[in-house]
């Protein structure tokens, strides 16, 4: 199949890889899909005092487009508060990839990657 | 080296050149482009004569008379002709027909239209290993059964089937027994004399000859019947219509004198190749070959890499034409049916490549492709959750996943 450019950079040049310590209060953590079904989403989110998303990292198991979407998701979120990450919708990543209809798939689990992690921190900080 | 290098000979070979030319005799005003029916000219009795020729040969890899050839245009055809056309002959005596769950779609869907005409199928496991035990067979077999159909080796894991242990079973219970020799003709010796086979799919594409033709042994002795699926001039003993493809069938010929000529020394070649790319992997963990290792075709190697999905590592493999049991490109998102009925998970299915090695693969590309395949599962780990579990001492089997 062939692939866009973005997905292409992405896969080859994946951005902010990596793994945060999940017992820190401020770091949310959002692990969704199944080895099963081919595709598995870490993705993780450092939060400061004032709401915001300091850093994020990914690891993804799956096809190039499910990369390129968690890879793409941790640029987009640091900067935010957590109020805006949770407006990123599948479809702005599926856009901004040129996802094809079979991949829209990987774009629908970076964004239940991105809530899941969010609802983890929150629910850490009220604890 | 040219890139990408060729490593799916199971898909498809590339034409032998010494084929080529031979086929390109049949097709111009100043060659032989006769209709081989014709019986009432020059023309006609030289293309005829390029048709039986090639026949022979045909039936020399086989070991066969050449009267128990008959030319298809694949194993796809073959495979249908045989299993309906002996399913619809013997249906006065029962409606039962046996063949395994890895078979080939064309068997596979051959049968499901059988169903819809009210036959029954019963579709047996393979072991772990691949093989369908000729126990499995014997214990399967039942008063109304008229059809066994089993591949001799098959396409994704490249398995040989005992079918000389199989065949001896099918003749004592007097059940027609069909082979799909796609993957094996020109691969493993074949001989008809001593295998109790009585009908057998063959092609050309797959070991150098054109797409396009292909052959079904019907066996003579005991005389094996079957009802034509193509009506319309009788050609083929009234087998299968349609006038004959004198350069294909020329083509198919050549492929297989060759293959007769050159299969034990080129098998050896091959098979050290494969040696070498397996030896390339053996320091690396969680790496698994599919299928028995010792009972399959030299060229076929189908290799898992735990932790890494198909999909993305072939996409690491630009350089390499290889394929993948994963189905992540197909809208089904199922992996291979054959990795799983043989019990792997769905894991180990989404993470197998299938490389499949031939006539023209050299040392140089396989160890270029050690080099790449090496360097593109390590970055895909390093990039892999599962991974960084597996190394934790997570059990992943314990994970709750969420299925989507």
């Amino acid at each position: 199949m062939a692939y866009s450019d973005k997905v292409l950079d992405h896969y080859e040049n994946p951005r902010n890889v990596g793994k945060m310590d999940d017992d820190d209060v401020n770091v949310g953590t959002g692990m969704v899909g199944a080895p099963a079904c081919g595709d598995v989403m870490r993705l993780q989110i450092r939060v400061n005092d004032n709401g915001i998303i300091e850093d994020a990292k990914f690891k993804t198991y799956g096809c190039g487009s499910a990369i390129a979407s968690s890879s793409l998701l941790t640029e987009w979120v640091k900067g935010r508060s957590l109020d805006e990450a949770t407006l990123i919708k599948n479809k702005d990543i599926a856009d901004e990839l040129g996802l094809p209809p079979v991949k829209i798939h990987c774009s629908v689990l970076a964004e239940d990657a991105i809530k899941a992690a969010i609802e983890d921190v929150k629910q850490k900080r009220k604890g | 080296m040219q890139f990408p290098i060729y490593l799916d000979y199971s898909a498809t070979t590339p034409v032998d050149p010494r084929v080529a030319a031979k086929m390109s005799e049949c097709l111009t005003l100043e060659s032989n482009f006769g209709n081989p029916a014709s019986r009432s000219h020059m023309f006609g009795w030289k293309a005829e004569e390029a048709v039986e020729n090639a026949r022979r040969q045909v039936a020399d890899l086989l070991n066969c008379d050449p009267r128990e050839i008959v030319w298809t245009s694949g194993a796809t055809e073959a495979d249908n002709l045989a299993i309906k056309g002996a399913a619809h002959f013997y249906v006065k005596k029962g409606k039962h027909i046996i063949t395994s769950k890895i078979e080939h779609k064309a068997v596979l869907d051959s049968c499901r239209q059988l169903e819809r005409e009210g036959y029954e199928v019963t579709y047996l496991d393979p072991a772990e290993s691949g093989l369908v035990s000729p126990e499995s067979v014997a214990a399967a077999i039942r008063p109304d059964t008229t059809l066994v159909s089993l591949m001799h080796v098959n396409n994704e894991i490249g398995v040989i089937n005992d079918i000389a242990a199989i065949g001896k079973i099918t003749r004592e219970h007097n059940v027609i027994f069909h082979v799909d020799a796609a993957q094996s003709a020109g691969k493993i010796d074949i001989d008809m004399e001593t295998m109790q086979v009585d009908l057998m799919s063959l092609t050309a594409h797959k070991i150098y000859g054109p797409k396009g033709i292909g052959a079904l042994y019907v066996r003579r002795k005991p005389r094996v019947r079957i009802e034509p699926q193509i009506h319309g001039g009788g050609h083929e003993r009234g087998m299968r219509s349609g006038t004959l493809a004198t350069h294909q069938i020329v083509g198919m010929g050549e492929a297989f004198r060759i293959a007769k000529e050159e299969m034990h020394s080129e098998n050896a070649r091959v098979l050290a190749l494969r040696n070498r790319l397996l030896d390339g992997f053996k320091d690396m963990e969680e790496v698994f070959v599919n299928g028995d290792v010792d009972h399959r075709v030299a060229g076929n190697l189908n290799i898992s890499f735990n932790f890494v999905e198909g999909e993305s590592l072939m996409m690491a493999l630009r350089d390499l034409a290889v394929s993948s049991g994963s189905a992540c490109t197909s809208a089904s998102l199922e992996p291979s049916y054959v990795l799983r009925a043989i019990g792997l998970n769905d894991e180990l299915a989404h993470s197998s490549l299938r490389i499949s090695i031939g006539r023209f693969t050299t040392e140089e590309e396989i160890d270029f492709s050690i080099g790449k395949i090496r360097e593109a599962v390590a970055k895909l780990r390093e990039l892999s959750p599962l991974w960084d579990m597996y190394q934790d001492g997570v059990d992943l089997n314990q994970v709750k996943w969420a299925a989507h």
